[in-house]
């Protein structure tokens, strides 16, 4: 076959010396590589499938369990016969008071640092860049180690330090307690906190920025005046999704606060408390009768799921006003 | 260099009949101006008279200096990281760059409209207000009269009167800039710096603005950027040509429009190039 051939001829695959050349040999390539390539919607698809049934059949399976015992009487009784019976209110009030002392905590202190790294700290200098990399690396610790931390600093370091200095060396302050877990939890939730908030404050329209300066207002005034009260949406949904993520947490207060069983409900900032992610824990495995608490331990998680997924919903609802806010 | 005439020569024809033959006051004062944008230079050697209760306009190609400019006047170019301004702007004798100038003080007596309307999201009166409280002032009685004076400044009072804590932002994008206009003069400032503040409206609410202008500059001394030939030339006593950072002509409307001295002015003012 001339060379002469091989050009003009182009709708016919040519060999030349064990290399196809020329457009339509290309796109016979083309074809095979595109019948493997279908494989890959079906191969994708089928994965994704496996993921939507897993939530299925986890969420099939938690309700299925669980609705039967949801009743009045399992959301406001106290657990009773070695929590193989009654209800779980101690663990659910735990729960609330427990991220309530959260959010005090996390959300002043993380809207100060985004205020700080938006407002204050050039955006490429090591002071910022130094508490950026802190703020990601906090959000990568596993949360054992937060529990682990909570124990050492704030149960043994600042709560004896407390006991020495005010109590006479009297136990009071020095051991497990909600304020504790609460303040691990604020930890643990702070990048939560501060992404969402500096998200939002990037969302604000420089012009926003501008007219306020051009009215005399200072930098503190424009951010008290304008920043925050048009970030407030983000900032609510940074607590919120701080919140949902702390109701789940069990390790970080496992060592820092939370009880096995209380006969009463947590009233003072060193009280311990019960919580519903732990109390499923508890039932699990520390139970005596693992067999008799199983209905109970279905509806707690029922009840930690509805919780876990309100408050997700909450934040999403808040966003698309926020949204819908600075699109008008 | 055409931007040092004196002051004397910058007396409109029109007006010289009109009022006594003293040459105008000065309100700001712009000596050899250099700005800088990081490395890049944004205005060179400036030098400018802004005059005293009248519509001085500024004119020139995009990127020409000018927005720079007005910015400098109030300072608001201070926010810009990396940008710094040499050289002397002195308002009524006082150099703006002196080290006990208060900025937030500045800025309350020259205030400022943007090119697109930026009402804060909240009420009417809280916009119109904003400037007043951050200013300390807590009287209801004061904020409320300052709040219907400078909506009627404005030109905007009869329109909204029934209805000041309605949302800003539901107001039409004509009402929403006259509303900048009135929070601007809520302060109370002697020069209000205008930054096209018609170029997104269309022409019912540009005339409406335009109308404004003509009755505020008899209190307010006035600077205006604008990329529109004929507004220029419509409502302002003065007009500065800018181009690549230089002010390249300044003087009456009427002469620069009519008998420009330089080429460049007139290629531009006759929509040439630019």
């Amino acid at each position: 076959m001339s060379t002469d051939s091989a050009i003009t001829s182009d709708l016919s695959p040519t060999d030349v010396g064990g290399i196809t050349l020329t457009a339509p040999i290309l796109s016979g390539r083309k074809s095979r590589l595109m019948r493997k390539l279908s494989l890959l919607p079906i191969l994708t698809g089928f994965l994704t499938l496996c993921v939507v049934l897993m939530l299925v059949v986890v969420l099939w399976n938690i309700i299925a369990g669980g609705i039967g015992g949801l009743t009045w009487e399992f959301l406001t009784a106290n657990p009773t016969e070695g929590m193989t019976k009654g209800g779980i209110f101690p663990a659910i009030f735990g729960t609330v008071f427990l991220v309530i002392l959260m959010t005090i905590f996390a959300i002043p202190v993380g809207v100060a640092t985004a205020i700080f790294l938006r407002y204050y700290a050039r955006p490429d200098s090591r002071m910022a860049r130094l508490v950026r990399v802190a703020v990601n690396n906090l959000a990568g610790v596993p949360s054992i180690v937060f529990g682990l931390f909570g124990l050492g600093f704030f149960v043994q370091f600042v709560g004896r330090g407390i006991d020495k200095a005010f109590y006479g060396g009297n136990l009071a302050f020095g051991q497990p307690a909600i304020i504790w877990a609460s303040l691990t939890l604020a930890v643990l939730t702070l990048p939560v906190v501060i992404v969402t908030t500096e998200e939002a404050m990037r969302a604000i329209p420089r012009d926003y920025i501008e007219a306020s300066y051009a009215l005399g207002a200072t930098r503190w005034q424009t951010i008290w005046h304008v920043v925050i009260p048009n970030s407030m949406a983000g900032i609510l949904t940074g607590g919120i999704l701080a919140v949902s993520r702390g109701a789940g947490e069990v390790a970080p207060i496992m060592f820092t606060g939370a009880a096995y069983y209380l006969p009463y409900l947590p009233a003072k900032l060193n009280d311990q408390f019960m919580e519903l992610g732990y109390h499923v824990y508890v039932l699990s495995t520390q139970s005596p009768d693992v067999e008799k608490t199983l209905p109970l331990l279905y509806s707690t998680v029922l009840v930690l799921l509805l919780l876990t997924f309100a408050l997700n919903a909450l934040a999403v609802l808040i966003r698309m006003r926020l949204r819908m806010r600075y699109a008008g | 260099m055409p931007g040092n005439t004196p002051m004397t020569e910058l007396v409109p024809k029109h007006l010289d009949s009109a009022s006594s033959t003293a040459p105008p006051s000065v309100k700001i004062r712009v000596r050899r101006l250099n700005f800088y944008y990081g490395p890049t230079q944004a205005l060179k050697n400036v030098d400018f008279d802004v005059v005293t209760n009248a519509v001085t306009a500024l004119i020139g190609p995009s990127g020409c200096g000018k927005t720079t400019f007005l910015r400098t006047l109030n300072r608001m170019n201070d926010q810009v990281p990396g940008a710094r301004a040499e050289g002397q702007v002195h308002l009524d004798g006082t150099d703006i760059h002196g080290p006990d100038v208060d900025v937030t003080a500045l800025r309350r007596r020259v205030g400022m409209v943007f090119q697109k309307s930026n009402p804060f999201p909240k009420t009417i009166r809280e916009n119109v207000a904003f400037g007043l409280r951050i200013a300390g002032i807590r009287d209801v009685f004061v904020i409320e009269e300052a709040v219907e004076e400078s909506l009627r400044l404005a030109a905007l009072w009869d329109e909204v009167k029934d209805n000041l804590d309605g949302l800003a932002l539901q107001l039409s994008g004509g009402q929403q800039q006259r509303l900048c206009i009135a929070r601007a003069l809520a302060v109370k400032p002697d020069v209000l710096l205008m930054d096209e503040p018609a170029s997104a409206l269309d022409p019912i609410s540009t005339g409406k603005i335009e109308e404004l202008i003509e009755d505020l500059k008899s209190r307010y001394t006035i600077v205006i950027v604008t990329h529109n030939m004929q507004q220029a030339a419509r409502i302002s006593e003065y007009t500065g040509f800018f181009y690549m950072g230089e002010l390249i002509e300044y003087g009456p409307t009427l002469k620069i429009f009519t008998t420009p001295a330089e080429k460049r002015t007139e290629d531009y003012v006759t929509g040439r190039f630019g």
